[in-house]
């Protein structure tokens, strides 16, 4: 998606500088980046008014495409040959979802020191139903308290 | 009633969902299934696959499709989709500038390092959420999930080459 969006934004809406800053935030802000995306280029462009337009642009046509699936697919869950279908997907999915942990295990640079808090994390959601959002908190209280007295 | 409470998850998600599209399959899972009960795991997988397939945004697939699947109202997804958006706005038009200066700063640096972790964390949870008996039904699940990982994290392979095989094997799997 980023390298659409500098094609479209670069040069022509905003300069390369800009564009790699809003790309720097959008990624590392909370929130669903190409959205974070839109609305960072849309108020450099035209404001609160710009920021509303692009974000609406970004969400509409997902919007629409997932709404008109939703509808059509709410008929069909209980057929049989679909249910079928599904019967083999939802194990592929657990399979999409498991594969960018190993991946992003690497990319942060995950050891034997710091395994224990992805694994703790894991557990604390999965086994206990703890709230993402508590753990997100705790993360950055940690990260914070850690860099200040340790390093 | 509903409306306002789905609002508020999402608004909820949207604060606190750094990491993207599979952190966020953790938020909704525990926030919608778990603590609500509005919808069920099986349904949820359903939700998941259709949002990776479906381009745009999975993040906005997810929550438009959650959003209809517990209020069965196009009104539903546009809230669920709305509240999920809106802290986007408040941080990017507000913070944008303050981040910008204080990005290479150390404390901001040291509170990416805790989330970073913890990100990967919830990744693996839902993972193993939804690995219960509505998924994973048999032994021949069991290697379609093997399969399916061996294909993307070995070969690489495109993820809606691997749904839509899987979603065959199935057909011919359970007769």
């Amino acid at each position: 998606m980023i390298p659409l969006m500098e094609k479209e934004l670069s040069g022509r809406w905003m300069g390369k500088e800009d564009f790699l800053d809003a790309i720097a935030l959008a990624q590392t802000a909370p929130g669903i980046m190409a959205v974070n995306m839109a609305i960072l280029s849309g108020y450099k462009i035209k404001g609160i008014r710009g920021s509303t337009c692009a974000a609406l642009g970004a969400v509409l046509p997902s919007f629409i495409i997932i709404l008109l699936i939703a509808v059509f697919f709410v008929n069909y869950q209980n057929n049989p040959f679909v249910r079928r279908i599904f019967m083999g997907v939802r194990p592929a999915v657990i399979a999409l979802i498991l594969v960018p942990v190993f991946n992003l295990a690497r990319t942060a640079k995950i050891t034997y020191k710091t395994v224990w808090i992805p694994l703790a994390v894991a557990v604390l959601v999965w086994a206990f139903g703890i709230s993402p959002v508590y753990l997100i908190l705790l993360a950055g209280l940690g990260g914070y308290l850690w860099g200040r007295f340790h390093l | 009633m509903i409306f306002l409470k789905l609002f508020f998850t999402f608004f909820k998600i949207g604060l606190f969902n750094f990491g993207g599209g599979y952190a966020m399959i953790s938020f909704i899972q525990n926030e919608i299934v778990y603590k609500q009960g509005w919808i069920s795991t099986s349904q949820f997988t359903d939700i998941v696959a259709i949002s990776q397939v479906t381009p745009g945004p999975v993040g906005i697939n997810m929550a438009t499709y959650t959003g209809y699947a517990v209020t069965s109202s196009v009104c539903g997804s546009a809230v669920a989709t709305a509240a999920v958006c809106l802290p986007s706005f408040i941080l990017m038009v507000l913070i944008s500038k303050f981040f910008l200066t204080y990005r290479k700063h150390k404390i901001v640096k040291d509170i990416f390092n805790g989330l970073r972790p913890t990100v990967i964390g919830l990744i693996l949870a839902a993972a193993l959420v939804l690995c219960n008996k509505e998924n994973i039904v048999d032994w021949k699940s069991v290697v379609l999930l093997a399969g399916a990982f061996f294909a993307v994290w070995k070969y690489r392979a495109n993820v809606i080459f691997v749904l839509a095989a899987s979603g065959i094997l199935g057909l011919i799997l359970y007769p």
